[in-house]
């Protein structure tokens, strides 16, 4: 039996539009590589437009860590390079042939293979990206060991794909990939799984440790589970992956090939149709809801509500993302909207009358509700952070950047997504994770 | 509303940066929020977010202090008839009451709120709501026949330099109203002491019947008249002289029934207030060195303003420990110390005022000690790492 993790603080946001568990096969017609997904990468790119590639030809490395390259998702031409302000490099798009033609990195027994052969091949094929580390969020540096590897086999995020569902028939992949993580640690590969978790792909799973937790959002945050399993301490590096990126680095040994193939859920209330849909990364989303949302102005997220990226109709999948969440906009003025009773509105709080019906699932819409105040609430951000951290203490230590306060306080062990519930709940309207982030950055340039 | 809308979105620009009367921004701001939640929509970060806003959390703690308040309007009514040794009923009570009670009201909230929109626009920030609770809570813990003007230097006072002197809201150190408070205590001391100024009238001198001293239980307490403290039932019910919104317990229990259940009051630092105000006491019931010290818990309690700060003053959490166990040590101090200075300070009856707002000065120093407990938590944690 798995060791099991009770944790009491937290909140589920229940609203409408979760993913039917039906899987269709997704048409796009564009696919793109956003070097935005990815924190601190500075893109130099190795192909120009008009180039045609194969799934898994490099498109661009990190000009800083040269070994770390990004490759294409799908065979076709690179038919844009698009730049924003300051020729910021922000989507490299595809255009598929058709033929999916793939470049061939070679099938290998990842047991069999030694850690700096492991390395490399996934340095080659662009898969490295897909292994991450704790803190800051970045891309794994392949010269180091990590002191431990986790994946969260599960999402309490609200409307989050079910990866019980995604990963049904992809166990051979997905102990590949377990595999040939287990070689590039010290320690061990913790797959935490959730007490509902049934898949047979997960709790079969060999070469892992199991861990069980039980309760409410974000107990299924990677960074939440390694807070409880083994805490980052100062100079410590833990690395993490998604069900998916382990999957694909999976095929990477079984099939010889990138296989940028995954599943992703469509959810929201504007959504007409929800379900899953099989695409692969960074497809353009526009065929996925033409003709299948609402009328109105409305707000796409690839992601889910609380920690997404808003993109555009006509824009991409983020990079390791498995959702996409489709809510309306919030942009109206609400009549004396603070004073109503308040029977549909959802709040953590019970100073609407909607804390009566704790079961029912709300339509929720991008509006603020309120203007940007002082941070006056205390002991509220508690309430939603199961961690042995004082939230409010650390991001005001982030906010003025006071280093040292921000490593005493634990800013190793956090992201932006772990406090994703205490800017929901924040009644002064604060960009909480904006402040994190920033703050991880400081820290970053700091200790670089 | 379609209508007030258009109005209101025809006349903003006036009021917007390079409007005519550009230096009203805040001011229209906050109105035109009070009539609407913007439409302001997420940027960064969460998509979605709780419907509750600083608005919201304002008046729930507004609302949970109305029943002391209409209790105080009436007991105000109902006092001074007493002291008359008359009867009139219902409504002329209440309309007493209203005619003492709503002028101070009043005057708190147009001096306060004035301060508070000059300096947000001063600052070019939009105006916070906390004042809406201190300009409540002012008037509740005011002796009734306070002189208005006094009212009004005291608010300014609290939010000049209670608040704003500390960089405004969030940011003050002490709790307003209790500042309010003390600034007339140490400024006006006649007016805020002596067995007169609880009762309306009695202060000007109108007649009296016999036996009404108007003397509050606490009075009768440090003057040693023990036995001419009211029976728990008038304690409990609140039918006794006091400041406006203390008198009755039970309209303040509700208070802090609407508190607890919307989550925005802390029960750690009531709790451990009350645990604390109860431990002092026995402390003293064990002594009884005198007799105000053999006064059982029940009694210290239910006399004065004890709940009324424990439920309303102390929780204020911009002034209170912010951390959960620094609530409980900071609770459960107030308490302690608030029945310590009842008993022992000769110069004034209550203790609870001076008692919130030392812990107020403390209130950091308890946080500091609790963070720096979880740092040296996570130091060590680190070391042992490198040493195995």
């Amino acid at each position: 039996m798995p060791k099991t993790i009770n944790l009491n603080r937290g909140l589920n946001i229940s609203i409408t539009g979760e993913a039917d568990k039906s899987l269709k096969e997704a048409v796009a017609l564009h696919y793109a590589i956003k070097p935005t997904d990815f924190i601190g990468v500075f893109p130099r790119m190795l192909v120009a437009e008009g180039a045609p590639v194969k799934a898994g030809t490099p498109l661009f490395i990190d000009k800083y860590r040269e070994n770390i390259c990004f490759v294409s998702p799908v065979s076709g031409t690179v038919s844009e390079i698009k730049r924003g302000d300051k020729r910021v490099l922000l989507e490299v798009r595809i255009e598929p042939d058709g033929k999916n033609e793939s470049e061939q990195f070679g099938k290998a027994d990842p047991s069999a293979l030694s850690k700096p052969e492991i390395t490399e091949k996934l340095l080659k094929s662009g898969l490295w990206s897909m292994i991450r580390q704790r803190p800051y969020g970045i891309i794994a540096n392949p010269d180091q060991t990590p002191k431990a590897i986790h994946i969260s086999a599960f999402d309490t995020a609200p409307l989050a794909p079910d990866y019980d569902y995604i990963v049904k028939g992809k166990g051979e992949q997905f102990q590949a990939g377990i595999n040939a993580l287990a070689k590039l640690t010290a320690g061990k590969v913790h797959l935490n799984i959730s007490n509902r978790t049934s898949a047979g792909e997960f709790l079969n799973c060999r070469n892992v440790e199991l861990t069980t937790f039980k309760g409410p959002h974000p107990a299924g945050n990677v960074g939440i589970q390694i807070h409880h399993i083994d805490p980052i301490n100062k100079g410590e590096v833990v690395w993490f992956a998604g069900v998916q990126d382990v999957i694909a680095i999976g095929s990477l040994f079984t099939e010889g090939i990138y296989n940028a193939e995954i599943v992703v859920a469509l959810a929201g209330s504007e959504v007409l149709k929800t379900g899953y849909l099989k695409t692969r990364r960074g497809a353009c989303i526009s065929k996925m809801v033409e003709n299948n949302v609402k009328e109105g102005d409305l707000r796409y997220i690839s992601g889910n509500v609380l920690t997404g990226t808003q993109i555009r109709r006509d824009n991409f999948i983020g990079f390791y993302d498995s959702l996409i969440t489709v809510i309306p906009e919030g942009n109206y003025h609400e009549f004396f909207g603070w004073a109503l009773p308040g029977f549909n509105k959802l709040s953590f709080s019970r100073t609407y009358f909607s804390w009566l019906s704790p079961k029912r699932k709300y339509t929720v819409d991008t509006n603020l509700h309120g203007g940007e105040r002082a941070l006056v609430m205390t002991g509220q951000f508690e309430k939603v952070l199961p961690m042995d951290i004082y939230p409010m203490q650390l991001i005001k230590a982030a906010l003025s950047e006071n280093i040292e306060l921000m490593e005493n306080l634990g800013m190793y062990e956090v992201e932006p997504e772990d406090l994703a519930l205490c800017e929901f709940i924040d009644t002064s309207k604060t960009e909480i994770q904006a402040i994190v982030r920033q703050g991880l950055e400081t820290l970053r340039k700091e200790m670089s | 509303m379609k209508a007030l809308r258009k109005q209101l979105d025809k006349i903003k620009p006036n009021f917007q940066k390079g409007g005519k009367f550009e230096k009203l921004h805040s001011t229209f701001d906050a109105f035109e929020t009070f009539l609407f939640v913007p439409d302001k929509t997420t940027r960064t970060g969460s998509h979605i977010r709780d419907s509750i806003d600083l608005k919201r959390t304002m008046s729930a703690v507004i609302i949970a202090m109305i029943p002391a308040l209409l209790f105080g309007i009436w007991n105000t009514g109902y006092q001074h008839y007493l002291s008359l040794g008359q009867d009139p009923g219902f409504l002329p009570i209440v309309g007493y009451g209203l005619m003492k009670v709503l002028p101070i009201i009043v005057v708190s909230y147009a001096a306060g709120l004035g301060v508070e929109f000059i300096f947000a626009q001063y600052r070019g920030h939009e105006v916070n709501e906390g004042y809406l609770v201190s300009g409540m809570l002012i008037p509740l813990v005011m002796p009734v026949d306070v002189p208005l003007w006094m009212v009004a230097v005291a608010s300014i006072f609290a939010v000049v330099i209670g608040k704003e002197a500390f960089g405004g809201t969030g940011m003050n150190v002490f709790n307003p109203a209790l500042l309010a408070r003390a600034f007339i205590f140490f400024a006006y001391p006649a007016k805020i002491t002596g067995d007169t100024i609880w009762t309306g009238g009695l202060s000007t001198g109108e007649g009296v019947v016999d036996g009404f001293s108007g003397a509050t239980p606490l009075g009768n307490a440090a003057a040693g008249a023990m036995d001419k403290i009211p029976s728990m039932y008038d304690l409990f019910f609140g039918f006794i002289p006091g400041s406006i919104g203390e008198t009755s317990k039970i309209a303040i229990l509700l208070g802090a029934l609407i508190l607890i259940v919307t989550g925005i009051g802390s029960w750690r630092i009531m709790l451990s207030g009350l645990l604390g105000g109860i431990t002092m006491t026995l402390i003293f019931n064990a002594f009884a060195a005198n007799e105000y010290m053999t006064l059982s818990p029940l009694t210290q309690i239910m006399m004065g303003s004890f709940l009324f700060g424990m439920v309303f003053m102390a929780t204020d959490p911009v002034t209170a420990a912010q951390t959960d166990k620094g609530k409980w040590i900071y609770g459960f101090l107030a308490g302690f110390f608030a029945i310590m200075i009842r008993v022992f300070n000769p110069a004034y009856p209550e203790g609870t005022m001076l008692a919130i707002l030392l812990m107020n000065a403390f209130a950091p120093l308890i946080d500091h000690y609790v963070v720096e407990a979880n740092i040296r938590k996570r130091i060590k944690r680190a070391v042992t790492v490198v040493k195995s």
